[in-house]
């Protein structure tokens, strides 16, 4: 041990940015990515907007689908999951006046197109894997996962965790010091998404093709099934389009221009360790 | 620092919305443009190489047992060719089809249903992936394309495997730009899988699944596994046939390596 080392549980007091260059430049190729992606991937599900568990379709009963049925005198879109079945006209089953899963807007290209929808989902699956690749191998080696990201004990006691969700819910952001580190509800859904969202959509990727199921069959099987890979995929986009829903809500109301300067610029103070709170002190 | 003022959010949500409205347009752009798309395609081969890395020549698809057997695997593509000379075959329960399997032979062959029959045959039960995003498991019995070609013999310069098929899935495209055809290489063909099958589920083909002769190349997409096979021609490159592009759904815009 070298003894001029500072103690590791004190602040960081270099100046340091408060988003480091790896984290700017990979979390705005993963913008680009996830957005080309979730767009090609709703074009592909177009081609056949039905659901299935197990290995294979079970044409007859969908776990879940959109379909443009005969209502009245008219035709309806629908939308179906489970037990549940509502009218989704105008935007799941049948829009602009064409049977369609999404419609056009949420598609990529927007007019139907399988094959190029697969040639924009296939190449950018590939950016984002080479992305997400750089971005573990960096953030285990610069320690980015540990002093940024993992929580620490404190941080996930119910009523620290319970605080932040009642401040979050006012609205109510950290200011001054604090602001510069992630608070604890952010820590775990960066964390759920880096290390579980983010995986899963991978893996139940390569369980839905021909050639990797013959080389490794495990990634099929861990999912019960083909059909039941592209059913999880399908929920997990869902999952991380949550995460982008909140997550963009959270700029908005955090004050965005200076959230977006500092995913750009990097910006000023020190960075985004732990805050110095009396709390995260180790008797060490 | 303040609360956000209300009107720069209005603004900024708004400026989002118009924006992600623009980008689509633009991606609609993007997508006719050709520079782009060759580039897009260009992680086909990134692909195929990383398969192959990992898929050793001889790795399986996974085979299901009976029980798993979909009571409605689905047919897909032609499901009754419209030719008359097709039809006529049809009429003949196939007595007076013969399997072309010329090209780059030494012994050119043709074989008839009895005579494919006669040759080495392998039964499996696998799962058809269709690139809509389906599956069906099915039985499949047929020759082994292995050892048809090792009949027929091989010369050094083939390459590719192309399986010419009697209907025609695109009516207005001129000449034999319409026909269905497929290719695969021989790391496929000769794979212990690839078959021409002429049973499904312990019964003569279907005509909806393509009797009398349809290929199954287990490690692929359903598009690769050509239906109303009539020709199978060994060539060293299939730029000269139809689109140029390996298969019918290749000439239009799907990838020739279908393992994704």
């Amino acid at each position: 041990m070298d003894e001029t080392t500072p103690d590791a549980a004190a602040p960081d007091r270099r100046r340091r940015r408060r988003h480091s260059l790896p984290v700017r430049l990979t979390h705005w190729i993963n913008v680009v990515a996830l957005f080309v992606l979730l767009g090609s991937g709703l074009q592909i599900f177009n081609a056949h907007p039905a659901l299935y568990w197990g290995h294979t379709s079970t044409f007859a009963e969908p776990w879940a689908a959109m379909t443009a049925e005969p209502l009245g005198d008219r035709l309806a879109g629908f939308t179906k999951v489970g037990p549940i079945k509502l009218e989704t006209t105008g935007l799941f089953g049948l829009s602009d006046g064409q049977r369609r899963g999404f419609p056009a807007w949420a598609t990529l290209p927007s007019y139907r197109s399988l094959a190029d929808g697969r040639r924009w989902h296939f190449f950018f699956a590939w950016v984002l894997a080479a992305n997400g690749v750089i971005y573990l191998a960096w953030g285990l080696a610069s320690g980015h996962f540990r002093r940024d990201l993992a929580p620490g004990r404190t941080e996930l006691s119910p009523r620290h965790l319970w605080a932040e969700i009642v401040e979050h819910a006012r609205l109510r952001f950290p200011k001054g010091a604090a602001a510069h580190g992630y608070n604890s509800l952010q820590k775990l859904a960066y964390l759920a998404v880096i290390f579980v969202l983010l995986p899963l959509m991978v893996l139940s990727g390569l369980g839905m093709s021909p050639g990797v199921n013959a080389a490794w069959p495990w990634t099929f099987e861990i999912f019960g099934g083909r059909q039941s890979a592209r059913t999880i995929h399908f929920i997990t986009a869902t999952l991380i389009v949550a995460f982008v829903i909140v997550h963009l809500a959270m700029v908005l109301a955090s004050g965005p221009i200076g959230q977006i300067r500092a995913m750009i610029t990097g910006g000023a103070g020190p960075g985004p360790g732990p805050a110095p709170t009396p709390q995260d002190g180790d008797p060490s | 620092m303040t609360a956000p003022n209300p009107h720069r959010r209005g603004l900024l949500s708004g400026l989002g919305a118009s924006l992600l409205g623009l980008t689509l347009a633009g991606c609609d752009q993007l997508n006719r443009n050709p520079a782009l798309k060759a580039g897009l395609a260009r992680a086909e081969g990134l692909t195929q190489a990383a398969q192959r890395l990992i898929l050793s020549r001889s790795a399986l698809a996974r085979e299901f047992e009976a029980k798993d057997i979909s009571p409605d695997f689905r047919a897909n593509g032609t499901r009754r060719p419209g030719e008359p000379a097709y039809q006529a075959l049809v009429e003949n329960g196939f007595s007076d089809w013969r399997l072309q399997i010329d090209g780059l032979v030494e012994r050119p062959l043709a074989l008839s249903l009895d005579d494919l029959r006669a040759r080495p045959a392998r039964t499996q039960i696998t799962r058809h992936d269709c690139v809509e995003g389906w599956s069906c498991i099915g039985q499949w019995t047929g020759a082994r394309l292995s050892a048809l070609l090792d009949e027929a013999g091989l010369k050094r310069e083939a390459r590719y495997i192309v399986f010419h098929c009697a209907d025609r899935l695109d009516p207005n495209a001129a000449g034999d730009r319409g026909l269905y055809y497929e290719s695969i290489d021989l790391v496929d063909a000769f794979h212990e899988q690839t078959i021409l099958a002429y049973e499904m589920n312990g019964q003569a083909l279907p005509v909806a699944h393509g009797a009398p002769l349809r290929l199954r190349v287990e490690r692929q997409l359903g598009y690769k596994h050509a239906k109303y096979v009539m020709r199978i021609e060994a060539v060293e490159s299939f730029a000269q046939i139809a689109g140029g592009q390996g298969g019918f759904w290749e000439d239009r815009g799907y990838e020739w390596y279908a393992g994704i």
